[in-house]
């Protein structure tokens, strides 16, 4: 097996003798076996935010893997696409699963997909994998492989209904540049839990804009780490809860060499009763590093009464050779000094909350290269602000 | 002709959840189109408060009194209701919508005061000739709304959309403090221009009588302790100049 933690995250002697312990609170179990993780039930620290009882069963999966997708890749010349077996010897090699259901998924899927962008190729248009959901669980595996030198933009669109939960593996190899965007406009039933794991070589750039807008229940755990200095990564993100839904995004970056770079910035809005956004930003900067540089941020925005927000930032600091580290967290109802100021040059005030969180989120969504699906993400934004008027 | 009539107005500042405190303490004044009407005032008089108050403003609440605008009651409309109706407020903070911006949000306005979306060609060409008059650079209409904007540059701001919305009667809160005499001169010219295209009538809120060489009164009209305390034509105005507001911070203490 293939060594995946990092020396902020493997255990390591106690200087009193007391054993084994990990570096860092954050981050300390991983494993490919569904069996290395008992069966949570709520209390624990990774799992208190989440409802459980709408998991739909996968932190003790016992039934089967029925679901099936309608999925549409589509790549520019160069870029490889290929279906391998559990034995293919790429699948989980950028970093562990950290919690039960995405083990539970490692241990059970049957074919992975793995996107290859070549050595030094700068794909000319985006590759996109377009997948709509058809019922019943699955599992699955996609590792994309943005090789040295390469730069690619990867658009992924998840549409339909279901339980899915899996692993994205992300290489962004030595120079080269991945812009990532996931999408999960998902029915309102799904159920998608999912981890990123993304490692950036030395002077490589990731970006990785997450939206999420659909879904009964969304868990999703960006992690990044770096396999050489000069690693960027930048983790943004959008989401917003109407009425049940349960948006989680729980990142992890993990500063385990020198001069790597991250900024984590995530954006939220709440509209309908029992609405429920959780953001955990992690943020681990290792014994021994110097000119590490990071700043998270995460903003929400309660649109209605009787939603609830989670917001917890955390920072663990090994080193005192920092360049940066920051974070920032508010959490609040839209402005009504904003709202007054445009209702007195005479717009109606529905028309005033869509130009105030269009501009909220813009600068998120400005992150996304695509118009077209900018577009489609601030209509739906737009719809999601509505449905509560 | 446009009648605008503020009739025994109160007013509280809302300070906490709850605390309160009163400002304006019976206000009366009527304000026809065309005509120029000077407050001025000391500091805390309550000048902005009555500005804010008949806008419309969530920090404060009107207790007492009604605000007509050609007999129609003010108080009774939503703060949007009442722009529509024709009435504006240039304020003294205005205030910043992040990522909106300010081509965006002028559209809107314009379609809402109007009724109907202006043609684009048409509506850019208006904006150009407008911002041009005020020496704004075009490259504002990208930028967010006030975002980063110069204490001066919002107060051309605000007169732009006085220009551009064509109200009837307008309240221009402190729109020459922070002003440069350049600036203050095209701001005052802007005034003008609305004043003399739509007949408009003016409150013209202010602590000097800088701005008053260039948008003359017809009225001035001197505000303390929450009321008009004296009133009289521009001659007031020089008076105040050399005497200060003493006279009427001492009366009402």
């Amino acid at each position: 097996m293939v060594k995946l933690t990092t020396t902020n995250t493997e255990p390591k002697a106690h200087s009193h003798g007391l054993g084994q312990i990990p570096v860092s609170k954050l981050d300390t179990h991983g494993s490919h076996d569904v069996n290395d993780f008992p069966v949570p039930n709520g209390r624990e620290e990774e799992w208190r935010f989440t409802p459980m009882r709408r998991l739909k069963g996968l932190q003790d999966w016992k039934g089967e893997t029925d679901g099936t997708d309608e999925t549409v890749v589509d790549a520019p010349e160069g870029v490889t696409v290929e279906q391998v077996g559990r034995d293919d010897e790429r699948l989980g090699t950028a970093g562990l699963p950290v919690d039960r259901v995405i083990a539970q998924a490692y241990s059970a899927f049957e074919q992975a997909t793995v996107v290859t962008v070549p050595r030094s190729l700068v794909a000319d248009k985006a590759i996109t994998i377009d997948r709509k959901a058809l019922g019943g669980t699955a599992f699955e595996q996609l590792v994309i492989d943005v090789q040295p030198m390469a730069e690619a933009t990867v658009i992924i669109t998840n549409t339909g209904t279901g339980v899915r939960a899996g692993n994205l593996d992300v290489h962004v190899g030595e120079g080269a540049k991945l812009d990532l965007v996931s999408l999960q406009d998902w029915d309102d039933d799904a159920v998608e839990v999912s981890q990123h794991n993304a490692r950036v070589a030395k002077d490589a750039s990731f970006k990785s804009v997450i939206v999420t807008l659909g879904g009964d229940l969304v868990r999703l755990s960006p992690r990044v780490s770096y396999t050489g200095r000069g690693g960027n990564a930048e983790l943004y993100g959008l989401y917003f809860a109407g009425d049940k839904q349960h948006h989680e995004h729980r990142s992890l970056i993990d500063h385990n060499l020198s001069y790597t770079r991250s900024r984590v910035d995530y954006k939220g809005a709440l509209n309908g009763s029992g609405a429920h956004t959780v953001w955990i930003g992690d943020v681990i900067i290792g014994e021994g590093t110097e000119g590490t540089d990071s700043y998270e941020h995460n903003r929400n925005l309660q649109l209605s009464d009787d939603t609830r927000v989670d917001s917890v930032p955390n920072l663990e600091i090994f080193t005192g050779e920092v360049q940066g580290a920051g974070h920032a967290s508010a959490s609040g109802r839209l402005d009504d000094v904003h709202l007054f100021y445009l209702r007195s040059r005479g717009i109606p005030e529905e028309e005033a909350r869509r130009l105030i969180i269009r501009g909220y989120f813009l600068d998120i969504v400005n992150r996304i290269d695509d118009e077209e699906l900018r577009e489609r993400v601030m209509e739906k934004v737009e719809r999601k602000l509505a449905a509560h008027e | 002709m446009t009648k605008f009539e503020i009739r025994g107005l109160r007013a509280d500042v809302l300070i906490g959840e709850d605390e309160r405190r009163e400002i304006l303490k019976g206000v009366d004044l009527t304000v026809n189109s065309g005509e120029t009407h000077a407050i001025m005032g000391p500091n805390g008089s309550g000048k902005s408060t009555l500005a804010y108050a008949i806008a419309g403003h969530p920090r404060y609440e009107i207790t007492e009194g009604e605000v007509l605008l050609d007999g129609e009651s003010v108080l009774d409309m939503e703060v949007d209701e009442r722009a529509r109706a024709g009435m504006f407020l240039a304020m003294q903070y205005p205030v910043e919508v992040p990522g909106v911006s300010m081509s965006n949000f002028l559209r809107s306005s314009v379609t809402s005061m109007r009724g109907e979306a202006p043609k684009l060609r048409q509506f850019s060409k208006e904006l150009q000739g407008a911002m041009k008059n005020l020496a704004i650079d075009s490259s504002f209409a990208a930028r967010g709304v006030n975002e980063g904007f110069s204490g001066g540059e919002k107060k051309r701001h605000e007169i732009l959309q006085l220009e551009l919305l064509k109200p009837k009667v307008a309240i221009l809160d402190e729109t020459d403090s922070g002003l440069d005499v350049d600036a203050l001169k095209i701001v005052s010219e802007g005034i003008n221009r609305a004043q003399n295209e739509n007949d408009l009538g003016v409150m013209l809120i202010t602590h000097y009588t800088r701005i008053l060489n260039y948008v003359k009164p017809d009225f001035v009209h001197v505000f303390a302790e929450g009321r008009i305390a004296e009133s009289g034509g521009s001659e007031l105005a020089q008076v105040l100049e050399s005497e200060g507001y003493e006279r009427f911070v001492k009366a009402g203490a």
